[in-house]
């Protein structure tokens, strides 16, 4: 024990391999992380391999990239990618769009904080399903939306089983989502900052363009990103108040149809591999993005 | 990642001590009094189309007009004596409950690890912990089903619960990491100056000054699991659906239950959501921990 302890022979790297690993971080205490990369690996990455491996061995036969042939091959098919854009793209615009001015008028604390984010956690609480359901009801030939527009004289809205239906029940979900992250990223930055440019003459509107929007920036790329990631796999309201099989015909859909009503797990992987890959691929763009902006900290100093 | 440190807690506190009230309030601006009137619309349209399931469920036939024509507690009898109903609710807390403890008890201690620890591959794994998080259920959800009927347990309410894990997990740990970082090590080591052992340690300072951290966690992951729809939906059977694919099943059927019957069954998920979200509202501010550790991990 005593040559371990003496600095000169410390350097040599003789001393006992668990010394060395610790000096590393590598102790036993790593133990407790074993359980939750287990279950990560094993039902996460795992299935991912496992998704494209079957995905490679398609039920009808014929080559390896058979499923993918498919999918390129049929227009049909090949044009849900363009609809989950011109469905996911507007969604995430606008949700972000509505939800930022909102977040940058709660960043403080105020009276009726807490109730605005009570309300805006319903539509996340309770889901798409129900938000779907409740728009069979409002937006029916004599639901409430109609009687409310004949009441001030305006001709009927169709909303419903189509293009318009998706888009609305998605944003219901969305904008949601946007606002509570948005919310903090306006809040983390420090009033200091705010008050500093207020005492050398800055109006409210110069305080937002030159000081809070900048700061905020990297957080609304991060918020768009994920509302749009969120978007492009929309699932049930596609099916439930737009028309999946025509307008809404997003990328789920064939994955859905593939999965549940021809039990074509291969194909159904090879589509959800699709899917992933393009959202991959908005995240890696949001990424670069996002390190082209300001980067430093949003607090104000005493120097 | 710099402008990104304040833990989750330390947002609004600082913000009202630092600048002095004002005796005057200031003049709203046009673009405030524009915001908060959408925001009212916003609000306003998404309670109608809430609260429009809870109409519809109470009242007797409801064709066209603002209100059904009479109040009626049928349905919920109906629904509640519905053979659908009944298991799927026995699943959902099923589910619920095992999903939560699970993600917990794995969860926790892998966040304070990954919290207080440096060593090589740490950020790799916090990256992956991201990834089950931010892409959608849909991107995995058929593969983990193809999976787990291959394995022969496809179907059963343990690849339910299984299923639901996945993001649930990786959740907890990332919202676990910045509750821990916001306790100062000192702490532990005057516990173990004081004689305590790594067991108490554990149980008589760690859990208690991470409570407000698992009781968040917790409840959004509760929520989370209880809507989760897409995982449940692929690898479920008949057997063993939660409340939310069996909601989905009767609205997708066009020969299905009457709207008012599924409008009922609807009632009973939101008073379950509802609860969830009270408690979570009570306990701590998960809007809060949700924002903070989407602010550290993006």
């Amino acid at each position: 024990m005593a040559e371990v302890l003496d600095p000169s022979r410390a350097t040599t790297g003789r001393r006992p391999l668990k010394h060395r690993l610790a000096e590393r971080g590598i102790d036993w205490s790593l133990l407790l992380l074993l359980p939750a990369l287990v279950v990560i690996g094993a039902l996460f990455l795992y299935p991912f391999l496992y998704g494209v491996s079957i995905s490679f061995q398609p039920l009808e036969g014929g080559g390896p990239f058979a499923n993918y042939q498919d999918f390129f091959g049929d227009s049909y098919q090949r044009d849900a990618i363009f609809k989950t854009l011109r469905l996911a793209v507007p969604v995430a615009l606008v949700s972000v769009g509505l939800a930022t001015p909102l977040a940058y008028q709660c960043r403080r604390d105020f009276r009726g904080r807490r109730l605005v984010t009570l309300v805006l956690m319903l539509p996340i609480t309770f889901g798409s399903i129900l938000i779907a359901q409740g728009m069979l009801r409002v937006f029916s030939p004599y639901g409430w939306a109609n009687l409310a527009l004949e009441a001030i004289g305006l001709p009927k809205a169709d909303l419903l089983y189509n293009y318009e239906g998706t888009f609305i029940a998605a944003v219901l979900t969305t904008l949601p989502l946007a606002f509570l992250l948005l919310m903090g990223f306006f809040g983390g930055i420090d009033p200091a900052l705010e008050n500093a440019a207020a005492t050398l003459g800055a109006g409210r509107a110069t305080r937002f363009w030159k000081i809070s929007l900048p700061l905020a920036m990297p957080g609304i790329l991060t918020t768009f990103m994920l509302a749009l990631v969120e978007a492009f796999a929309i699932f049930p309201s596609a099916i439930l108040v737009g028309q999946p099989d025509n307008e809404t015909h997003v990328l789920t859909i064939p994955i859905y149809q593939a999965a549940s009503q021809r039990s074509d797990y291969a194909q159904a992987s090879a589509i959800a591999i699709v899917l992933t890959l393009i959202e991959l691929l908005f995240l890696a763009l949001m990424v670069l993005l996002r390190n082209r902006l300001y980067k430093g900290p949003a607090v104000g100093g005493k120097g | 990642m710099t402008t990104l440190t304040t833990p989750p807690t330390a947002g609004p506190r600082s913000t009202g001590a630092a600048s002095p009230r004002r005796t005057s309030k200031p003049r709203p601006t046009v673009t405030a009094v524009v915001t908060w009137i959408m925001a009212g619309l916003f609000g306003a349209f998404l309670l109608a189309v809430l609260a429009s399931v809870i109409v519809a469920s109470l009242g007797g036939s409801w064709g066209a007009g603002w209100l059904p024509g009479s109040v009626t507690s049928d349905w919920f009898r109906q629904a509640w004596e519905a053979p659908g109903l009944s298991s799927s609710l026995a699943v959902t807390f099923q589910v619920a409950v095992a999903d939560v403890l699970l993600a917990l008890v794995i969860g926790v201690p892998a966040g304070y690890v990954l919290a207080r620890k440096s060593f090589p591959g740490r950020s790799a794994i916090m990256l992956f912990a991201l990834f089950p998080v931010i892409l959608p259920p849909l991107t995995y959800a058929v593969q983990l089903a193809a999976l787990m009927y291959r394995l022969g347990i496809g179907g059963t309410l343990l690849s339910v619960i299984l299923v639901n894990l996945v993001p649930i997990l990786p959740l907890v740990i990332l919202i676990t990491v910045p509750f821990v970082e916001q306790i100062s090590p000192q702490v532990e080591d005057a516990a173990r100056v004081f004689g305590a052992n790594n067991l108490k340690l554990f149980t008589r300072v760690l859990v208690p000054l991470l409570t407000p951290g698992i009781v968040a966690a917790g409840v959004l992951c509760l929520v989370r699991v209880l809507g989760s729809f897409e995982l449940t939906f692929f690898v479920s059977s008949a057997e063993t659906q939660t409340l939310v694919v069996t909601i989905f099943g009767a609205m997708a059927d066009p020969g299905g239950p009457p709207a008012a019957l599924t409008a009922a069954m609807t009632v009973f998920y939101m008073a379950i959501a509802l609860i969830g979200l009270a408690i979570s509202l009570r306990f701590s501010n998960p809007a809060q921990a949700l924002s903070g550790s989407a602010h550290r991990a993006v």
